[in-house]
């Protein structure tokens, strides 16, 4: 956190030749694509299909059992990728700590699952925000009617911002304050650092979910506070079917296993088992193998351009957007979220007028940009805001002014239409 | 790519502007039943008086898009006052025109296709092109899923 808000003297990125690493802007049959919809899931830089190519045309094989070269060669790739991955987000001991899940929603499930099976008792308090993802919510609201915890809130104010004047009363008692990093909807950045270190106070274990965060900003698991930390593969550059789970080592050796199979054991006899050692604890079954070295190669992807840089190009993007869609609109359009482009990710959800964000998402893709248009996974808090749907653009290294300009004009479209 | 004139017909834009028989009943005499489309958040509720086998008043009252809002007025004006005989047969010529139709859970399933003409559905063959753009079709069915609920709680 200290080291994302640090001014610093960044490199702009050159979008040009970005966008040229991007296959699927050259596959439009000569129409442009304006694509405002990183946030759902990222586009994929080519060295990230080369990667998961080259491993299935040249050495695929399991992972963790064949003692022949093409599966070393592939134990090797899978177990490399996930060293870059876990140092990528400061990772004390990657090696140990990154455990490959299918996306972050997986991960959070297999928190929510192995802490109430090992960790917490029926009553304990669980302590989320109203600006949750469903990924960050119904795992709990499971286990709430499932296993018996308790949950708590963190409210959201006007702004968007945590209200947090009541935040000790919040997290007193607390087993577990899982929170996320960047809110889906906002954009808002909560303040997590300060968060963890009041949660510890009072005794609790602090989750992150990282789904929007990691893949924008320089991301550091100690400088966090986080003892766990939940993100996805697919928004980072990198394919579908790949998320991880940070945990610090002791905690995760604390841990009863999650699902039962292959690989997460080092015996079984018919009347019990003897789990793995770490991560594989955790992975039960063959994994994810290609995914993974496709996600450690847009790992590569995104160190190459620096996580700061990243950072500075999507502030001035919404520093630019803001800026034009205010100007060209004034009153037509509310954003929501924070003010201060400082505290936000790169996502804008805005109402336009009062046509609903399904109109608006149909008439922009008449002109070639993508925009979310919905809930957003986000039911309580779009219920919080007292709105059913809005209309989300959001960045990533590939946008860049045009864009923008792009999103501006439709909406105009829209406005002419709709009168 | 189907141009936006298809979709947005002005018929449509007048129905999403000027919404008909738009407001609740009391419940009873009224009978209701929600509809939404877990998808979008759209949501709607369905008011109906019935009179013996005649849909005597019909209020809707809910949030949703332009082609969900219009469709359920559109459908408003189309069942008032008609007997469920009538509406039976507008609603299957309506799931028809829309040719690929979902159920009252918002599954796909298979309609027979049927005869019919033009004349009978009215204002209704203004979303024919709904169809033309298929993520759109749910919106456009949801307010006749929804006629279809209350009526079906209705006999059970």
């Amino acid at each position: 956190m200290e080291r994302m808000n640090t001014p610093t003297t960044a490199t702009p990125l050159n979008v040009t030749e970005i966008r040229k690493d991007f296959p699927i802007f050259t596959h439009q049959n000569g129409k442009a694509l304006y694509f405002l919809d990183s946030a759902a899931s990222s586009q994929k830089p080519l060295s990230v299909l080369q990667a998961m190519d080259n491993y299935y045309s040249t050495t695929h094989a399991n992972v963790h059992r064949g003692v022949y070269q093409i599966a070393e060669h592939a134990t090797e790739l899978y177990e490399g990728a996930r060293v870059k991955i876990g140092r990528f987000i400061g990772a004390p001991n990657p090696a140990r700590e990154t455990i490959f899940t299918k996306n972050a929603t997986e991960s959070i499930n297999l928190l929510s699952t192995c802490l109430t099976r090992g960790r917490l008792k029926k009553g304990d308090v669980v302590v989320l925000t109203e600006m949750e993802h469903h990924a960050n919510l119904v795992p709990w609201l499971i286990a709430k009617e499932q296993f018996g915890i308790e949950l708590r809130y963190i409210k959201v104010d006007s702004e968007g911002y945590l209200a947090l004047d009541n935040i000790d009363e919040i997290l007193s008692g607390a087993k577990v304050l899982s929170v996320t990093l960047a809110s889906n909807v906002l954009g808002t950045l909560p303040p997590v650092a300060h968060l963890a270190e009041l949660a510890h106070k009072h005794g609790a274990i602090v989750i992150g979910d990282g789904a929007q965060f990691v893949p924008h900003m320089v991301t550091d698991v100690t400088d966090l506070g986080l003892d766990f930390l939940a993100f996805t593969g697919h928004k980072m550059l990198g394919p579908t079917g790949i998320g991880v789970l940070w945990g610090k080592s002791e905690l995760l050796e604390a841990l009863p296993p999650f699902m039962g199979g292959g690989d997460m054991i080092t015996d079984v006899t018919l009347d019990g088992f003897t789990p793995n050692e770490l991560p594989w604890k955790f992975e039960a079954g063959t994994p994810p193998i290609a995914e993974a070295i496709g996600l450690g190669a847009a790992v590569d992807y995104l160190q190459d351009l620096g996580m700061q840089n990243i950072r500075e190009h999507e502030i001035k993007l919404l520093s630019y957007a803001f800026e034009r869609l205010e100007s060209n609109f004034g009153k037509n359009i509310v954003i929501h979220g924070p003010r201060n482009i400082q505290d936000r990710g790169g996502v804008i959800s805005f109402d336009f007028r009062d046509i609903h964000p399904h109109d608006i998402s149909q008439i922009l893709d008449q002109s070639g940009v993508c925009v979310r248009a919905g809930h957003h996974c986000a039911k309580p808090l779009m219920r919080h805001l007292g709105i059913a749907a809005t209309a989300r653009a959001s960045f990533h290294i590939y946008n860049e002014p045009a864009d923008v300009d792009a999103l501006v004009d439709a909406l105009g479209k829209a406005q002419a239409f709709f009168g | 790519m189907p141009g936006l004139e298809d979709l947005y017909r002005e018929i449509i834009l007048d129905h999403y502007r000027n919404p008909r028989n738009e407001g609740t009943f009391p419940t009873p005499p009224a009978i209701k039943a929600e509809g939404h489309n877990p998808l979008c958040g759209d949501e709607l509720t369905v008011f109906l008086i019935l009179d013996g086998d005649v849909i005597k008043d019909i209020h809707i009252t809910g949030q949703g898009c332009s082609i969900s809002r219009s469709s359920a007025s559109l459908m408003s004006v189309a069942v008032k006052g008609k007997s469920l005989k009538e509406v039976d047969h507008l609603l299957k010529i309506f799931k028809s025109m829309m040719s690929i139709s979902t159920n009252a859970s918002g599954e796909p399933e298979a309609v027979e296709p049927i005869e019919y003409s033009e004349r009978e559905l009215g204002e209704l063959i203004a979303l024919q092109g709904v169809v033309k753009f298929p993520v759109r079709i749910k919106c456009a069915t949801l307010s006749w899923n929804t006629l279809v609920q209350a009526l079906e709680d209705r006999a059970s």
